[in-house]
């Protein structure tokens, strides 16, 4: 294996900049180094104002999202070796605003998260006297995947849809909005139907799939979709048949 | 009691760092080729629009008596029609292929609570579609 | 819902024709327009094909098969339009080019099948 491998690093200060350009840094190939360490290592070493987003360094609390070599990658998931003999493009996760360097504006996805209320809905609080919410296994496997998203945004940059249309929810609020309507213990399916069932809200997916192929959770949130689009035309044919049953 | 006159301060605006967006280009399903192949994924409804439009053309044609019918069966044997139909075939089958390896993630199927696996649902929709095909073609060709 | 919006019934109409074109298309497009023109396959005679063609039953499925995916194809084509070539301001040129191409030819394939003789 090779000593070094060249990084070509995405740099954009808003102060300097008027648009992105990149920058070409070597660093040492070691077997068991991921990209975030790479980035680390030029931090440290080369070139301190380099800015990015890292936390757990361990695939769970989705920060370091970034695209390496045009792919929306967790880059402390992402071993450098595999790039090798190199050279690694690092850019900011795309269809994402650029703040600095690799560091993107999220609060688009906060906005559109919040919209389909990630929260368990009840019509009627259950009093803690009658005790705990009971859920078989069975009745968790319906949307356990669904659970598993870190809101790393890597099937945001995925999204060819969500990167022409502004008003596409976007992959994983829809998945995280199936996981509550799947969970036996919500009320709210409803009152997220409203919302999502806009033109804008699930019906711009064209069932692209790279969200999925994205995801580093497995979440499947094209699958999510497809299923709520079923779900949603039910309840179209519904409120058609029967309006008055369906209210 | 009068509250004490606040000092007066300059106007602020807070900092706000220039973001860059980055423009998507017209032709984004020309840089990646996943992108590319779905756009061509898209466009095999062109194979299943020639098929109604050509069937609806046929049925025409027979409802016309047999000399229409066999100048139109004439037609359709020039290269023109059978490079137009060869194109429309791939295309369908285009479509029926990644039709079906898209439902594996659409449809969840439950048996005795455990979801089957997508490989499962794919295998069903083909042997259904070699089902449908056998039944035609009996129809047909008996 | 608040107003109803038409987008969940375009859907199933997408997906339906979608579902009949991947079941039906290839077979016939090869029987139909390709084995039996070349000579490939023995064709149905004429008066075969038509009295089978006649059937009621037949007709109407003839009509479903070559309607509801020509819904298919409008959808999906009107969202290949809006975002292959970014041309969702002429979403109205879009949806009557798309949508009101596949009215106008189920009307007239109703108006065929129904008078077939």
């Amino acid at each position: 294996m090779a000593e070094t491998i060249q990084l070509e690093v995405a740099r954009y200060s808003p102060e300097k900049d008027s648009t992105p350009s990149f920058q070409k840094y070597e660093v040492p190939l070691r077997k068991d180094w991921v990209v975030l360490d790479a980035l680390n290592y030029v931090k440290d070493k080369q070139d301190g104002s380099l800015t990015f987003r890292w936390s757990c360094r361990m695939g769970v609390c989705g920060s370091c999202g970034m695209m390496v070599n045009g792919e929306p990658k967790l880059t402390c998931a992402t071993f450098l070796s595999k790039y090798a003999p190199g050279p690694v493009r690092v850019e900011p996760l795309r269809y994402f605003p650029i703040v600095r360097d690799l560091v993107v504006e999220m609060s688009d996805f906060m906005t559109k998260f919040r919209k389909v209320k990630p929260w368990l809905i009840r019509n009627d609080d259950k009093p803690l006297s009658e005790g705990e919410f009971l859920q078989t296994p069975e009745q968790l496997e319906v949307y356990k995947p669904f659970s598993m998203c870190i809101n790393c945004t890597l099937c945001y940059a995925a999204c060819p849809v969500y990167g022409l249309d502004p008003f596409f929810i976007g992959p994983a609020a829809i998945a995280l909005a199936q996981r509550y309507n799947m969970d036996s213990r919500d009320q709210g399916s409803d009152e997220r139907m409203d919302i999502l069932s806009q033109h804008e809200g699930i019906w711009g997916c064209t069932f692209v799939g790279e969200c999925t192929k994205a995801c580093p959770k497995n979440v499947d949130p094209a699958g999510a979709i497809q299923q709520y689009k079923l779900a949603a035309a039910m309840d179209w044919f519904k409120a058609l048949l029967a309006p008055k049953a369906s209210r | 009691m009068r509250t004490q006159a606040q000092p007066a301060t300059p106007p602020y605006t807070p900092y706000h760092p220039r973001w860059y967006r980055t423009h998507v280009s017209t032709y984004w399903w020309m840089h990646r080729w996943v992108y590319f192949r779905f756009v061509l994924r898209e466009l095999t409804s062109f194979g299943v629009a020639y098929f109604c439009v050509m069937t609806l053309l046929y049925v025409r044609a027979l409802s016309r008596g047999p000399e229409v019918f066999q100048a139109f069966q004439s037609r359709l044997a020039s290269p023109l029609f059978i490079c137009m139909t060869v194109v429309a075939l791939f295309l369908a089958l285009f479509h029926t292929t990644t039709w079906f390896s898209l439902s594996a993630h659409a449809m969840v199927v439950r048996v005795g609570g455990k979801r089957l696996p997508g490989v499962l649902i794919v295998m069903g929709n083909y042997g259904a579609w070699v089902v449908v095909s056998a039944i035609l073609s009996w129809l047909l060709l008996r | 819902m608040a107003k109803r919006p038409i987008e969940p019934f375009l859907w199933t109409l997408f997906s339906g024709g979608g579902v009949l074109a991947a079941f039906f298309v290839p077979v016939l497009l090869f029987l139909l327009f390709l084995a039996f023109p070349l000579g490939l396959l023995h064709a149905p005679s004429y008066d075969a094909l038509h009295s089978l063609i006649a059937m009621p039953l037949v007709r109407l499925l003839l009509f479903v098969a070559c309607s509801v995916p020509l819904f298919h194809w409008a959808h999906r084509f009107r969202y290949t339009l809006d975002d292959g070539l970014q041309i969702k301001h002429l979403n109205e040129f879009v949806d009557i080019l798309c949508y009101g191409g596949a009215v106008v030819v189920t009307l007239l394939a109703a108006l065929l099948l129904w008078n077939f003789s």
